[in-house]
């Protein structure tokens, strides 16, 4: 009797358990969701994958869809394992990956050998569709080679000829630094030195007096969160910003909001999306604000564009068969609120227009959250250049 | 042009001037954690999360509170130092008498627990404070632009650290301090309530730190990790400066502001372990510190 009661209670929580059944659509977010990018992306992408499920439907070729979400803590092994444990245990049939370059790459690999799509949004690193890349990877917002692009492109050729950078002294801000200087000298301007900065030096001023030496009409800042905020601060304090024209090579929404519009303003930077760019992201915008009391990101957006795309393409292949998933996204067109005119790359980049803005004075915000005027739209193709031939998928 | 090791006159000035402001901070910071250690044998790892606390006790009241940057220079490390003697009441006064590592551990402890609490209630972005009104604007000095408040930290840093000296090593008050942690039993016989003092000197170290914590909101993004990478560099400063000493803590501090200064020009990449490469030679040649006694 005892042991038949403790069947039915077994049997009973099972079936309460919120777990994936066979017949469900699993999405799973791996991203940072505890640590210094989860205000870029973290619990506010989770909320934005969670929108797109709902304004699907919830179901997609009659099936559920389900969502698992785990912090990576920054730690690639982390990532790595959860992805695994995922795709062995829980029916995983796609990934999105949150922030940092490091765990994506990472996650890339896990990707590989499991056969599932594979979806970072947050991390910038555009080796994730060249040495790293992979069958089932779709790199989604941005990358360091649009966003080099973007804003380096648009100050040479409006006169800012000559730049001294200010690099953040880890692999990153070494690659950010070298598609910037490549891009300069491609259109006729020139590197008048750099200097390797320390990560998360508590003192950029020494660092901005020697860019400021250097006569360069341009400092280039390619760092990122905090160290980004800083070195704009103490531009800003000791009127570097008078005599050079700063150029953000990764900022965010958020990084703006830090630093307030008084320190800010004037600042070049190139964005994936933008909510105050027409109606549809700004009906979006609102509808975020209104449970994260913050305004999207372009992570944000990201995540709510490419939930909507892989159900859209599994709706049109009629399967979750990944091989036939990643056939149709390369195949179709991705025209949502994140942007009208995207398209996945046979080597993954999901190329779509970039926006090469300014940040707004204090005078010309007019509204919570108007930071930003479009300088202009790069054509994607432009943004993200040609393939490069280093991804085996995509020879030149 | 003159030039000192090839490095035009003007360039290397403005640099050991930019040292001379963050050795200021440096001083500050150090010259809490010497008067912990110094007085209770206490490492205080939590000593970067109370300087953070201090950035965020006078964005908090800037913003809420409307209260301005003035009023929060004293008023912060009041507050933040009263959380201090609070934390020596209830947790770390229990651990007096047993080896350091357990007071480091339980510090390390509450270190993680009050950044991981800001980092729950305002976010991993940070915020920004601004320049106060009366210290906006810069000073030419001829060979480099100062910004007022730099030279305003200078200032307040150099004479609340000669303060707290003068106090300590000067008064009867620190005379009794010192007597405290000389001979606790023995002083507690004379008719001192020594547990009150105890608790009030770990307050104090903390309160320090968060004035350092008002002092460079303006200046660096208010973030709840802006204590944890600086704290380690502090803790370097007081080893070199000899542990427990005031002076060393203060000297030790202007110091290796200078020399990291002098390094971002000439190797900046190295400019972030100049001091822990120093500290290592002051360890195998001195190892009781620059000013420790024996």
């Amino acid at each position: 009797m005892k042991l038949r009661a403790l069947i039915t209670g077994l049997a009973a929580a099972c079936a309460l358990a919120p777990t994936a059944r066979a017949a469900d659509v699993v999405i799973g977010d791996i991203d940072d969701l505890s640590g210094l990018y989860s205000d870029v992306s973290g619990p506010g992408a989770t909320e934005a994958m969670k929108m797109a499920i709902a304004d699907f439907g919830g179901t997609v070729l009659g099936r559920r869809i389900v969502t698992l979400v785990a912090d990576h803590q920054n730690k690639p092994d982390i990532g790595a394992s959860k992805f695994r444990e995922w795709a062995d245990q829980n029916g995983l049939n796609m990934l999105i990956g949150g922030s940092n370059t490091g765990v994506n790459i990472a996650m890339a690999k896990v990707a590989a050998a499991k056969k599932v799509p594979f979806f970072p949004v947050g991390p910038g690193g555009a080796s994730l569709t060249n040495e790293d890349c992979t069958a089932y990877t779709v790199h989604y917002a941005y990358d360091t080679t649009a966003l080099a692009n973007g804003t380096a492109t648009t100050i040479v050729k409006g006169g800012g000829k000559t730049w001294f950078f200010l690099t953040a002294d880890y692999a990153f801000g070494s690659q950010l630094q070298n598609a910037a200087a490549k891009v300069v000298e491609a259109n006729g301007g020139k590197v008048l030195g750099a200097v390797r900065v320390p990560l998360s030096a508590s003192d950029f001023s020494s660092f901005l007096l020697q860019a400021q030496g250097s006569g360069a009409q341009v400092i280039g800042l390619a760092n990122a969160g905090e160290d980004f905020v800083n070195s704009m601060k103490a531009a800003n304090e000791f009127g570097i910003t008078k005599s050079m024209k700063p150029a953000a090579l990764l900022a965010f929404l958020t990084n703006i909001h830090s630093l307030g519009l008084e320190t800010a303003q004037g600042l070049y930077l190139t964005t994936g999306w933008y909510w105050d760019l027409n109606d549809q992201t700004r009906a979006f915008a609102k509808r975020y604000f209104d449970k994260m009391k913050k305004m999207p990101t372009m992570d944000h957006a990201g995540y709510y564009s490419a939930t909507l795309t892989y159900l859209k393409a599994v709706k049109a292949a009629g399967t979750t068969d990944s091989d036939k998933v990643m056939a149709e996204l390369k195949r179709m067109k991705i025209s949502d609120l994140f942007t009208p005119n995207g398209y996945v790359r046979r080597d993954g980049v999901m190329v779509h227009d970039m926006y090469v803005m300014q940040v707004k004075s204090p005078k010309e915000s007019r509204y919570a959250w108007d930071y930003y005027k479009v300088v202009r739209v790069m054509p994607g193709e432009e943004a993200f250049g040609p393939v490069t031939g280093l991804c085996p998928l995509a020879p030149k | 042009m003159t030039t000192i090791f090839g490095y035009p006159l003007v360039v290397v000035l403005g640099q050991l001037v930019l040292g001379l402001v963050n050795g200021s901070f440096y001083a500050l910071l150090s010259l809490g954690l010497a008067v912990i250690f110094g007085l209770m044998r206490v490492v205080n790892f939590a000593h970067g999360a109370f300087y953070a606390l201090g950035a965020y006790a006078a964005l908090v009241g800037l913003n809420v509170l409307g209260v301005g940057y003035w009023p929060a220079l004293l008023l912060a490390p009041l507050v933040v130092g009263a959380l201090g003697v609070v934390a020596e009441r209830l947790l770390l006064r229990r651990l007096h008498g047993l080896d350091p590592l357990y007071g480091l551990l339980l510090t390390f402890g509450l270190a993680l627990a009050i950044e991981g609490t800001l980092h729950q209630v305002f976010g991993s972005s940070g915020e920004s404070y601004p320049v106060p009104e009366a210290l906006r604007g810069v000073f030419n000095l001829g060979f480099m632009i100062l910004p007022r408040y730099r030279a305003w930290v200078i200032v307040v840093s150099l004479v609340v650290c000669f303060g707290t000296w003068f106090v300590i090593e000067r008064t009867r008050l620190g005379a009794t301090l010192r007597a405290a942690t000389e001979n606790a039993p023995l002083l507690q016989a004379f008719g001192v309530n020594v547990p009150v003092l105890v608790a009030a000197t770990y307050g104090g170290g903390v309160a320090l730190a968060a004035f350092a914590g008002v002092l460079s909101a303006p200046v660096i993004l208010v973030s709840s990790q802006m204590g944890s990478a600086l704290v380690i560099v502090v803790f370097a400063v007081v080893v070199i400066g000899g542990m427990g000493s005031i002076l060393g803590a203060v000297v030790s501090g202007l110091l290796l502001g200078l020399v990291e200064g002098f390094t971002k020009v000439i190797y900046p990449e190295a400019s972030n372990i100049v001091v822990f490469v120093i500290m290592a030679l002051v360890l195998i040649v001195r190892p009781h510190g620059l000013f420790g006694r024996e």
